[in-house]
């Protein structure tokens, strides 16, 4: 299945007329506003389809998959990125808008790391790509720096009681990207399947990497 | 003048539950894609910065009920109106009645790629030596601010460290004001949650912020 079809998908799930009608009118303002803008000449109209074509199909979360299971891989790269993420992810080929000043945080049996935008959105685009509606949304936001077992508990998450947890909020331009702890089962895997492992929830610090399934 | 932000949620009660979604899933409604790239598209052209477009949004009367895309067209509106780029009876009309007042730029789709991945860093020549080093015990400021901040509500008036120090980078505060990037040193400041929330803290939690030095004062009566 395509990204394009996503719209459609989610139709069923806003069978209100009310909604419809609401949605129905959202298209319309939108439309007028982009009409507008073009013929003012404020936007060039292909450059729209080229900025939600580059976040549906070449920055989004398997960005980061990558930079995690090279960190888990190569000492040399975990060790850069420590040092200074935004070069160390820059040369995987991921930059700019919305990572300019990227910090890498490594998960560990003793410390478990979680990161919020409390004031708006702030998330790193580069390797996360846009983001998911949850992290935007006031119920993340206002439970996050507060009772963050409480919001991993949502997720299906809990982790030992021993494993203490640091929130970090997003509140400058530093972006963060979390390092999860490398599956159990993993050993024998390559780059690519160590990827495959890496959910996006699991860089935000709400999941955990997946554990491989076992050899058949 | 009175600056309300409705955007400051941290520690505030009574939201519900957090409602995960799958990993694919970008859009909820057709027009998300658009207002994301007529923002973006717009945010290129250098007539607002990133914070004035945060204050835009944040002071939405009618934040707390709308959708974060919908918080994003308000905003886009708002800053367009303010400027007179745009009147509301071309929106009406769905057509431009107005003569358009020439762009310092505008992003044509091949210069898109290049645009992205460039970005805008923040980080700025310090003008000053860093006032804190790592490890230095602060306070932040107990007053709320009169315009868009980024110190949260939550970590006002309150006892934190300071990890680590980032450099100097453009001071959101005075950027959203208009007054200028006034650069200042950037501090991720830790605090542990029982200086936050006091009694109710969970046990072993830290959150930390990033706070630009005007935000901080030295602690030097209380140790480690």
């Amino acid at each position: 299945m395509t990204h394009d079809d996503h719209d459609h998908d989610h139709d069923h799930d806003h069978d209100h007329d009310h909604e419809h009608s609401e949605l129905g009118e959202m298209a319309l303002r939108v439309r007028a506003l982009e009409t507008v803008l073009g013929e003012k000449g404020y936007i060039d109209p292909a450059a729209l389809d080229v900025l939600i074509d580059s976040y549906q199909t070449r920055i989004g979360p398997r960005n980061g998959a990558r930079v995690v299971a090279k960190a888990w891989v190569d000492p040399a790269f975990r060790a850069a990125l420590e040092q200074d993420a935004s070069a160390a992810i820059a040369t995987l080929g991921y930059s700019g808008r919305q990572g300019e000043h990227m910090q890498a945080v490594f998960n560990s049996d003793e410390q478990h790391h979680l990161v919020v935008c409390t004031l708006c959105s702030c998330y790193p685009w580069p390797v996360l790509g846009l983001p998911p509606t949850w992290y935007k949304s006031a119920p993340y936001r206002a439970r996050a720096v507060k009772d963050p077992r409480g919001v991993l508990a949502d997720f299906g998450v809990q982790l030992p009681a021993s494993q203490r947890v640091r929130v970090w909020d997003s509140t400058a331009e530093l972006r963060y990207l979390v390092i999860p702890q490398r599956p159990a089962g993993s050993e024998g895997l390559n780059e690519d399947q160590l990827a495959a492992l890496v959910s996006r929830d699991s860089m935000i610090g709400t999941g955990l990497a997946r554990v491989p399934d076992p050899a058949p | 003048m009175s600056y309300t932000t409705h955007a400051d949620l941290g520690g505030q009660a009574g939201h519900g539950a957090v409602r995960p979604e799958p990993e694919g899933e970008l859009w909820h409604a057709h027009f998300e894609p658009r207002a994301l790239a007529l923002t973006l598209a717009m945010g290129a052209t250098g007539e607002w910065n990133i914070d004035q477009s945060r204050a835009a949004r944040e002071t939405l009367p009618d934040y707390a009920r709308l959708s974060y895309y919908r918080i994003w067209l308000a905003g886009l509106h708002k800053l367009l109106t303010e400027r007179g780029l745009v009147a509301d009876d071309e929106l009406a009309a769905g057509h431009a009645l107005h003569p358009a007042r020439p762009l310092a730029r505008v992003l044509r789709a091949e210069a898109v790629p290049a645009a992205l991945a460039k970005g805008s860093a923040t980080a700025r020549p310090a003008a000053t030596p860093a006032r804190f080093q790592v490890g230095d015990l602060v306070r932040t400021r107990s007053a709320s601010a009169d315009h868009h901040t980024r110190l949260p509500g939550y970590a006002l008036g309150r006892r934190g460290r300071v990890e680590r120090v980032h450099g100097a980078h453009v001071f959101a505060d005075a950027h959203a004001q208009g007054l200028g990037e006034m650069p200042q040193w950037l501090y991720t400041v830790v605090f542990e949650a029982t200086a936050l929330w006091g009694d109710a803290a969970p046990a072993g939690l830290q959150v930390s912020i990033d706070a630009w030095e005007p935000y901080l004062h030295a602690d030097t009566g209380y140790a480690t």
